[in-house]
């Protein structure tokens, strides 16, 4: 039996696909930027006791682009509206970058939508210190090479990466880019209202988690996003030596921390 | 034959080592613009343009590019607005405003219109999509960059021919109150010409459109095949295209001897040249192209240097870390190798001069006395015949002198030439005939745009050649 | 002084009776626009400023207003494009691009620094907030107006002064990479002037920058009350207000005889002149003003003329007028309109009512038109009471002949600026390229500068 399939389903207005694998309780996970990255090492064992959901965000792969999500909220808006489709609400989440920026979207329209949150170095506030890379005015090497702090550490990182680029893989890239553009691109980021109506989620257990390295996001977007979520249990979880993406340069101990955080 | 002056209006004065350094003309620090030299450039540039008007030329071509001392031309509005008044016959011919940057496509219709009427109907705007820089400097969303152009365009021909006050409510514009008062005074609009480099959907539009497509520079063999899709697009359409539906930008610098003429023309090479406009990665920003053209320019092999935007350049924009990042096919780049730090500034520039013949090989840049520059340009003109041809004053540190002497020349000597060639091969220009206005009866033979037996004659261009 | 050659370059063939049927210039429909009179008053306008140049005006003012007949400058910078080229000394004043209405105002940085390098260095930019019509017409939420101008006008200095590239990410306005190639000629950064009605909010703004403020032929009061507004905010910031922080725009006409300027002098109220600039519905579009300025406004606009653009107290619905001033032509002006709106008075009523105020609007200074002679003793009482540094000369609006136009320059040029300047030397007055405005230290405690003359006000009430 394969460990995930992909299925497109007609939902929400359009054709979503959607990535799932494992058994036991959903846990929704929204992608990065870059798209989904395929089954890496944290799902399989997340699988072993999680039903993993994965929608393809619209606009990437086989997710046809929905014009009328003309940004992050709106995109939040969108799979609040499958997930009530499919009668999954509340759910766990784990966003990742620009997926834990619209999961913190969707828990302010309605932060009973979740029942725990993870957001794992999201965009979408501005930090104190430093700026939020401009992924669009880079190449896309220099934005790879930005979401890791060493990629020889990061096994998994040289095995998606590592290699000769194939037209379809530049492709998909410039697919990917092109949907985060479109919905991103100015603000630069980020949703300037995004801490004020973060005030108002409640009862939404959330744990932060940073690499100290980030040099995609910064390091002190956690605390922004700390600080603006003060009427809820917020938890934050800062990896030393790690960049943007814990759940592939810190996966053994990521996944503890999902467990442990999740139960 | 319309035949036009064109410059990019360069801040000659940049220092090279600053443009290598930077691998590009633009985000070359603006610290090092001096006002001084800059006021001084435009004035002359001014006064290159009048006298290019009293030497015979029928039309100032001016362009626009931000933050890039590849061209000063900014809000090159401004110079139009100038040469409506200062000049009395030419053509001001805007190649062009890059409609996704301007944001208020309404007040540029007020601007454009205020132009034709101060020039008494000397206007020929033209429009572009506008290169990957120009979005990021102006902070337009390179996702909808399409969308964007083609609202403007509809945006800025409804002010000037439907009656206000209306309303506009677009997907990416909204007016409330639209009546300018401010109308071209060409009725019912000013001719439209569009340029361009590699893309076949410009094309396309433009032959819907009726408008007349401008090749910037490119290798024939392309422009060719997009002369020939725009003519079958024009079929469909119902009518036949022509040399009025078609122009050509050629880089050129004339000097009384050859000797001069090769020793001032290696300016043309300057910072890299065109091929050195901008980094991959503010070239084609994410959006920028459509998927179709993605694809087709990463199979490509072919060369187009104008704005950099080659195969080579696509893979780079996938670079990064070798040894993170997956091994762009394409390693022997000079800039490449300038980024890692394999070779440096002073190598690089050798590279760059040493392309300095293949480029008049392949006819990127023509250099010479009139005499020699003329079979040259008779060559392309016998191949794209194209109604419209413009000649674009070399880029580089020549002196303000050198400049005018080839303006003179090309004047005197160049311009009647090219006339002569262009009665004798037919050539007919969009004033002369209005591009779109003769029907076609499908089945029956269409005008052949382009000559393919002078194609042969023709010189390849190298494609590791760019300028 | 600097002496300011200024029209609004109105399209004087517009139907008058189409403006009074639209009860505003603002909105008369744009098939009354012809191309071939366009096209040629775009150019004798600009004859007229080389001339006004060549006749010993020291700047030429420009202003910007769109979809409208009472001003041609819809994109005013083409024009400053111009004469940046075709002039040889005159400052070239724009009062002012409305910065809120600016979609990309980073692009207007580049344009006007690309302006100030070609003329090398006679640029002064000015800024407004902009009619309420300009935000109507532009698209600009008026909600936001105020915050617009301050941010864009941060960017443009930014742009201006700040080596690129660097990233700008503000309320209102993102750049990621503002790295402009053309910066201005004059440093750190061209003479900002500011231009203004009534605000004092813009008033306290322009003294906090140090930069000049010019009333556009408010009455002389009121202007006096903004003027030592900002002389006391200026006294906060620790500096001395003077007459280098102060300009006026006056409507003058010059004709060889009284009787000649008598008659065409009437063509300035053409259509309802400013008090027609457009109907109240876009002229207080929702969100423009503060509380407080339109409190003020509602005191101030009843002190008389203000008919500049038209906003009056009648348009904020009062109906009040203070006697103890001179006739308040506005209330004039929008009574008729509302009659006409209730179809109580045809256009020729309207057109008689117009032109019955001309004498009032000649004692109110808000016309003044006459000989040499006459028009002297005029411009010295105002020069008298507000003592502004820089003096804007406003040629009539309305139907009068290109020649007639050049002949006012010509005398306003060999005979009146002369007197004028004569007048300023003998008032003290200095100008801001004279003396740099902001640069006085002051200190508390001390005297300050008087920066207007109450009793001439009242000598000459």
């Amino acid at each position: 039996m394969a460990e995930w399939t992909e299925e497109i389903t007609h939902i929400a207005g359009t054709n979503l696909a959607i990535v799932k694998g494992g058994k036991g309780k959903p846990l929704l996970i929204l992608h990065e930027e870059l798209g989904h990255p395929g089954w890496m090492s944290y799902h399989q064992e997340l699988a072993k006791d999680r039903t993993l959901i994965i929608p393809i965000q619209p606009g990437y792969g086989k997710s046809p682009r929905v014009e009328q999500i003309r940004n992050v909220h709106e995109l939040g808006l969108f799979y609040s509206w499958v997930l009530n489709e499919m009668n999954l609400a509340p759910i766990d989440v784990i966003g990742f970058s620009i997926g834990g920026w619209t999961a913190a979207e969707m828990a302010t329209a309605n932060s009973k939508i979740f029942r725990k949150m993870m957001l794992v170095a999201p965009s979408g506030i501005k930090p104190a210190d430093g700026e939020i890379l401009d992924i669009f005015a880079v190449t896309i090497g220099t934005q790879l090479n930005a979401t890791v702090h060493d990629a020889t550490a990061a096994p998994e990182f040289r095995k998606l990466y590592g290699g000769e680029r194939t037209p379809e893989q530049f492709e998909s890239f410039e697919e990917a880019r092109t949907e985060s553009a479109r919905i991103a691109w100015d603000p630069i980021l980020n949703n300037p209202s995004l801490s004020y109506f973060l005030q108002g989620v409640k009862g939404l257990p959330t744990h932060i988690v940073w690499g100290r390295e980030d040099a995609t996001v910064p390091v002190s977007a956690a605390d922004a996003y700390k600080a603006a979520l003060k009427n809820t249990d917020v938890k934050l979880t800062i990896f030393d030596g790690c960049g943007h993406r814990p759940e592939i340069e810190k996966s053994a101990e990521f996944v503890k921390l999902v467990r442990e955080f999740l139960a | 034959m319309h035949i036009m002056y064109f410059t990019e209006r360069p801040y000659r004065d940049v220092p090279e080592d600053e443009v290598i350094k930077n691998r590009s003309f633009f985000g070359v620090p603006n610290r090092f613009y001096d006002a001084q030299v800059g006021a001084r450039l435009y004035n002359e540039y001014l006064d290159e343009d009048v006298y290019a008007e009293e030497v015979g030329f029928d039309a100032i071509m001016l362009n626009e590019h931000h933050g890039n001392p590849f061209c000063m031309g900014a809000v090159m509005n401004v110079e139009a607005a100038i040469l409506a008044r200062i000049t009395k016959k030419v053509r001001i011919v805007l190649l062009g405003n890059p409609l996704p940057v301007v944001k208020n496509p309404v007040r540029l219709a007020e601007e454009l219109a205020e132009i034709d009427l101060i020039s008494k109907g000397r206007l020929v705007p033209g429009w572009v999509r506008g290169a990957g820089s120009e979005q990021i400097f102006n902070q337009a969303n390179p996702a909808y960059n399409r969308e964007y152009f083609n609202e403007a365009h509809d945006l800025v021909l409804a002010c000037w021919t439907k009656p206000g006050p209306f309303r506009w409510e677009g997907k990416h514009f909204n007016f409330r109150y639209v009546n300018p008062w401010a109308l071209p005074y060409q009725k019912p609009r000013p001719p439209i010409w569009i340029p361009g480099v590699i893309s076949a959907e410009t094309v396309v539009w433009c032959a819907k459109h009726r408008y007349p497509y401008i090749g910037l520079g490119t290798a024939l063999q392309s422009t060719v095949e997009l002369w020939n899709l725009y003519g079958q697009t024009a079929a469909d359409e119902g009518y036949m295209a022509g040399t009025e539906n078609f122009g050509y930008l050629q880089q050129i610098h004339v000097a009384e001897t050859e000797e001069e003429a090769q020793k001032q023309g290696r300016a043309a090479m300057f910072g890299g040249g065109a091929a050195n406009f901008s980094r991959p990665e503010h070239t084609l920003p994410p959006g920028y192209n459509s998927k179709e053209a993605t694809r087709r320019l990463a199979k490509q092999a072919t060369d187009y240097g104008f704005l950099g935007i080659t195969s080579e350049k696509l893979k780079e924009s996938q670079s990064g870390d070798v040894r993170h990042i997956g091994i762009p096919k394409q390693n022997g780049d000079t800039r490449e190798k300038l980024r890692k730090g394999e070779i440096s500034v002073e190598e690089a520039k050798k590279k760059i001069y040493a392309n300095y013949q293949k480029a008049q090989d392949g006819l990127q840049i023509i250099i010479g006395t009139p005499k020699t520059v003329i079979p040259k340009l008779k060559l392309i003109m016998e191949v794209l015949r194209p109604g419209v041809f413009g000649l674009f004053q070399a880029q580089g540190p020549l002196t303000t002198q050198q400049r005018l002497t080839s303006i003179r020349l090309m004047g005197q000597e160049v311009l009647p030439a090219m006339r002569e060639i262009a009665k004798g091969l037919g050539i007919v220009d969009p004033f002369e005939r209005e591009p779109g206005s003769r029907p076609y009866t499908s089945g029956t033979q269409y005008d052949s745009l382009v000559d393919l037996e002078a194609l042969k004659r023709a010189p390849k261009r190298d494609e590791s050649v760019r300028v | 002084m600097i002496l300011m050659y200024f029209t609004e370059r109105p399209y004087r063939d517009v139907p008058e009776d189409e403006v009074i049927k639209n009860r505003g210039f603002f909105g008369v429909p744009n098939r009354f626009f012809d191309r071939e009179v366009g096209a040629r008053l775009y150019n004798e306008y600009l004859d007229e400023m080389v001339y006004a140049e060549d006749e010993g005006f020291d700047a030429i003012m420009l202003n910007e207003h769109h979809g409208t007949p009472f001003c041609m400058g819809a994109v005013m910078n083409v024009e400053a494009s111009i004469l940046a080229r075709i002039t040889k000394r005159a400052r070239i004043v724009l009062l002012g691009n409305p910065l809120p209405t600016f979609k990309n105002p980073l692009r207007i940085a580049e344009e006007l620094a690309t302006i100030d390098c070609i003329s090398h260095g006679r640029l002064v930019p000015g800024w407004v907030r902009g009619a309420g019509s300009e935000q109507i017409f532009n698209q600009a939420n008026p909600a936001y107006n105020r915050e617009r101008f301050e941010e864009a006008h941060d960017l443009i200095l930014a742009a201006w002064t700040r080596p690129g590239p660097f990233r700008w990410e503000g309320k209102h306005f993102n750049y990621r990479y503002v790295n402009p190639w053309v910066t201005p000629f004059q440093k750190p950064h061209p003479p900002i002037m500011i231009p203004g009605v009534l605000s004092p909010e813009t008033v306290v703004w322009c003294a906090q920058h140090r930069y000049p403020y010019l009333g556009l032929g408010t009455a002389l009061s009121a202007t006096a009350e903004l003027w030592n507004i900002y002389g006391d905010t200026a006294a906060k910031e620790g500096y001395v207000a003077g007459s280098e922080n102060f300009g006026y725009l006056q409507h003058v006409f010059v004709a060889e005889t009284e009787e000649k300027a008598q008659e065409l002098g009437k063509a300035h109220l053409f259509g309802g002149g400013q008090g027609a600039f457009s109907r109240p519905e876009h002229t207080l579009p929702p969100g423009y003003n503060s509380k407080e300025a339109t409190k003020r406004l509602a005191r101030t606009m009843t002190a008389g003329s203000g008919g500049f653009l038209g906003v009056s107290a009648e348009q904020l619905g009062r109906s009040k007028s203070n006697d103890d001033q001179p006739a308040n032509l506005q209330a004039v002006a929008d009574s008729t309109r509302r009659r006409l709106a209730r179809g109580e008075a045809t256009i020729d009523e309207a057109k008689v009512a117009i032109y019955k105020s001309y004498q009032k609007a000649q004692d109110g200074l808000q016309i003044i038109t006459g000989t040499p002679k006459t028009v002297i003793p005029k411009l010295r009482r105002i020069l008298e009471v507000l003592r502004p540094g820089t003096f804007g000369v406003f040629q009539s609006q309305g139907p009068v002949s290109f020649e007639d136009r050049m002949t006012s320059i010509r005398l306003l040029g060999q005979e009146v600026l002369p007197a004028v300047r004569e007048i300023g030397k003998e008032l003290g007055i200095q100008d801001p390229f004279e003396r740099q405005p902001g640069s006085r230290p002051y200190t508390t405690g001390t005297q300050r500068d008087q920066l207007v003359s109450l009793d001439a006000l009242r000598a000459n009430a």
